[in-house]
């Protein structure tokens, strides 16, 4: 079980959101005498009778004029069991954005319904965007049941409309509790109000649940920087993102395509065999490769798609609308390159997920695009690997961040794919071959074997099995198929991009 | 080698992914920046950044200078330690005066009993970052500590003024930082910001990481004024009816003598120390002077350019 939990919570000040959270902070004992005393205070001189836990959350100032959230707030507690990140989040429509902001790190939703209005849109559309991010773990916290006479007919009528919802969507797992947030019926002890209820109450649901695994892709670790302490050494320091490595692996480079094996790792400074999904790592390779921050190192036999046009659902968080033609920068994993919007396929309703056609996008409306970059990116379906398949856009001239997006489908072949993958094969005469091999191992610093037609197969194999015996130095660019002129393109394409930042 | 990598006995998982996300942090800032520095006070939370910096870039060195914005209100010992630490992780240490900005003439020192430079320290600070060229000054700071801080990026923008607008904070997602900005601008970077003083305090043990003396419980003159103990020095002037006594203390955030507020403990090790705040009822900002101006002091503060 990991100890760490991260959840996302959304709605206004009328659902209860700010008192669940208050709630649990005050009866998990993580709220502190002098914030109490702070509450107390600010809670009577707004000349309220009790005391407003939804203070303890609200943090800006025109947030506690207005009495709303606004804005993404993190709060911290922990159990003996587990400890908590909450991403608080406004749930009316125009903070949608915020909505996906503090949904895009968490692990689990916790959508709240106010039991006496039943299911209303802002509920749902918590829902779509928790099931649109790939959460796969909702919590329904159907709320104010003291207000319904903790009516259990009530709960599970809002189970049912829901249940169905969620079922829609594809959600894999939802448990609905019914509770009261300002008494603190189901939140962290078992209230005595609802006897027909079976479940488990809030806080021991969340320190005890686990989040279903996701497929998730091979070996990814995005590089960051380059470390390079003294001639004799060249780490690349990245997060591994999926998968995991271990010294000797051989492993790919995306951009140049070319591959290796692992020589050394560094795991949060200290020297170990392997690298898991997660940690923070330095992999120092057998080769001297070209790789830089914007790189990314991978797994030979499972690689992202390399891709210069792609489908993407984004959510606009800009001023200024999405229109199809505009050139931004995306920012995906440690790469930054210009985009266009090739096409805006369709709006998203934010409530039912339903295309609809639109011109353009505004801010907090969702939308379905096709985006052209000019230099490849290496990318894996979002529900694959939501690291190496999200991504931000920004407005090159004022430089903030406009959109998210989550990729849903790629244009671009698997270059780095496990067949065939280490050759070259042209359309052209011997001399041709020898001339390429000469430019590239000019290029590359490395030595190319060339082999004939008839050759070819037993290279194809031997690269297939992760054996770069037969091209020495690890050298070449994976499965170029073409001519001549579309190989040099494409070779001096990948060999021109990988400044990243 | 598998014994150097194995976690000591009290080590949590999620401290791990703690110090990972931030060594995440930490290399994208320096990945994004110029001219990053580590804004370093010599308090603990500062202490554990720059220890976490070390670990980013190794076996390469530190990849960034330690800026201290120095009050001429600190504690000796937070002083040598500074010194001292900086030789350890092999870091460049850059320190700015505040005394040198009042004797400029670029703030004015603030009179009476109550007197603090903690605010003088944002002038000092931003003609510092405007003199190093710092495109990224990365701070301690923690979401836990104050509610302000709660809402704040992990990668924060500061404008031309060095101010922060807390309604115009440009989304973070995912892990993925936009650190672009215009010539003049910076950014304050904040690894630490999901982790509280608990996590912070675990780390530290878990790690054996070295601390001022000043954490642990102590004999020292203190003052009681506004519920909180201050520490007698040359620095403070006595009120009527204030009469130093001898208690035994220890402080849970290092910052300017003359606002920091010790609390009585008897807690001299680590583990002590541990038991000693899980049991706290007080949150540790409790204790600042600073803080309890008003009740939005700290997002005041904060726009203006403070840490």
């Amino acid at each position: 079980m990991s100890g760490l939990l991260r959840l996302a919570t959304a709605g206004s000040v009328d659902d209860g959101k700010s008192s669940l959270i208050g709630r649990l902070l005050y009866d998990s004992k993580s709220i502190m005498e002098d914030q109490m005393r702070s509450i107390e205070r600010a809670s009577r001189s707004r000349g309220s009778d009790g005391l407003e836990l939804a203070l303890l959350t609200d943090g800006l100032r025109a947030e506690r004029e207005q009495n709303i959230t606004i804005d993404v707030a993190y709060r911290y507690f922990s159990t003996a069991k587990r400890k908590f990140i909450v991403a608080d989040t406004p749930g009316h429509l125009q903070y949608t954005r915020n909505m996906v902001t503090g949904t895009s790190t968490a692990d689990l939703s916790v959508v709240l319904v106010d039991a006496r209005k039943g299911v209303l849109s802002q509920s749902r559309r918590h829902v779509a965007i928790s099931s649109l991010l790939g959460i796969r773990q909702i919590v329904v916290a159907v709320n104010k049941m003291d207000l319904v006479g903790f009516s259990e007919d009530v709960f599970r009528g809002i189970e049912r409309e829901l249940r169905d919802f969620t079922e829609r969507l594809g959600v894999p797992r939802v448990e609905f509790i019914p509770i009261s947030a300002l008494l603190g019926d189901n939140v962290v002890d078992r209230s005595s109000n609802m006897g027909w209820y079976e479940g488990r109450p809030m806080l021991e649901f969340l320190e005890q649940v686990e989040i279903p695994e996701r497929a998730v892709s091979g070996f990814r670790l995005p590089v960051q920087l380059v470390i390079r302490p003294h001639q004799d050494y060249r780490g690349f320091a990245g997060r591994v993102e999926s998968g995991a490595i271990r010294v000797g692996d051989p492993v790919g480079v995306a951009i140049s395509g070319l591959t290796s094996r692992v020589a050394s790792i560094h795991v949060a400074g200290a020297v170990a065999q392997e690298a898991k999904a997660g940690q923070a790592a330095v992999v120092e390779l057998e080769h001297e490769i070209d790789a830089s921050r914007g790189d990314m190192l991978v797994s030979p036999a499972d690689p992202p798609a390399r891709t210069d046009r792609f489908e993407a659902v984004v959510c606009w968080l800009g001023d200024r609308p999405l229109k199809t033609g505009r050139n931004y920068a995306i920012l995906h994993t440690t790469r930054r390159v210009a985009v266009i919007v090739e096409r805006l396929v369709s709006q998203i309703d934010v409530d039912t997920l339903e295309p609809r056609p639109a011109n353009e996008l505004n801010t907090n409306d969702l939308g379905r695009v096709v985006l052209r970059s000019a230099s490849p990116l290496f990318v894996d379906p979002y529900d694959e690997n939501p690291s190496t398949g999200s991504f931000v856009l920004v407005d090159p001239g004022t430089n903030a961040t406009v959109a998210a997006g989550m990729i849903e489908q790629s244009f671009g072949d698997r270059v780095l794919g496990s067949e065939a993958n280490r050759t070259i094969s042209f359309a052209g005469t011997a001399d041709e071959a020898h001339r390429l091999a000469k430019e590239l191992r000019e290029t590359y610093g490395h030595s190319v074997l060339v082999l004939d037609a008839g050759h070819a197969e037993a290279g194809r194999q031997a690269a297939a099995q992760g054996f770069v015996v037969l091209f020495t130095g690890g050298v070449v660019p994976g499965a170029l198929v073409g001519d001549r002129e579309d190989l040099w393109r494409t070779l001096r394409y990948s060999e021109g991009d990988g400044d990243g930042i | 080698m598998i014994a150097e990598a194995a976690p000591a006995p009290i080590r949590t998982a999620y401290l791990d992914e703690l110090e990972s996300e931030a060594i995440h942090t930490l290399r994208e800032a320096a990945g994004q920046f110029e001219r990053p520095v580590i804004l370093f006070s010599g308090g603990k939370d500062s202490i554990v950044l720059s220890w976490l910096a070390r670990k980013a870039f190794a076996p390469g060195p530190i990849a960034f200078p330690l800026l201290h914005i120095d009050t001429g209100h600190n504690f000796p010992e937070a002083l040598s330690f500074r010194d001292r630490f900086a030789v350890e992780l092999g870091a460049r240490l850059e320190v700015r005066y505040v005394q040198d900005s009042i004797d400029q003439g670029r703030v004015v020192e603030e009179t009476g009993p109550y007197a603090s430079r903690n605010a003088l320290q944002t002038v000092t600070l931003l003609d510092a970052i405007a003199e190093l060229r710092v495109d990224a000054a990365l701070g301690g700071a923690r979401r836990d500590e104050e509610k302000a801080r709660a809402k704040e990026r992990v990668f924060s923008h500061r404008d031309v003024f060095g101010q922060w607008d807390p309604k115009n904070q440009r989304p973070e997602l995912w892990h993925l930082y936009n650190g672009l900005h215009r010539p003049g601008e910076h950014f304050r970077v904040f690894p630490l910001s999901n982790w509280t003083e608990f996590d912070i305090w675990q780390y530290i043990a878990a790690e054996n990481i070295p601390l001022p003396e000043l954490y642990f419980s102590h004999d020292r003159p203190v003052i009681e004024r506004g519920g909180t103990l201050l520490a007698y020095s040359d620095l403070i002037t006595l009120l009527p009816g204030e009469t130093p006594e001898v208690r035994r203390v220890r402080f849970r955030t290092v910052g300017d003598a003359t606002i920091t507020g010790a609390i009585p403990s008897d807690a001299s090790t680590l583990p002590q120390i541990l038991a000693e705040v899980v049991a706290a009822r007080t949150t540790e900002r409790s204790g600042r002077a600073d803080d309890q101006r008003s009740d939005a002091a700290m997002e005041d503060r904060k726009r203006e350019g403070y840490f």
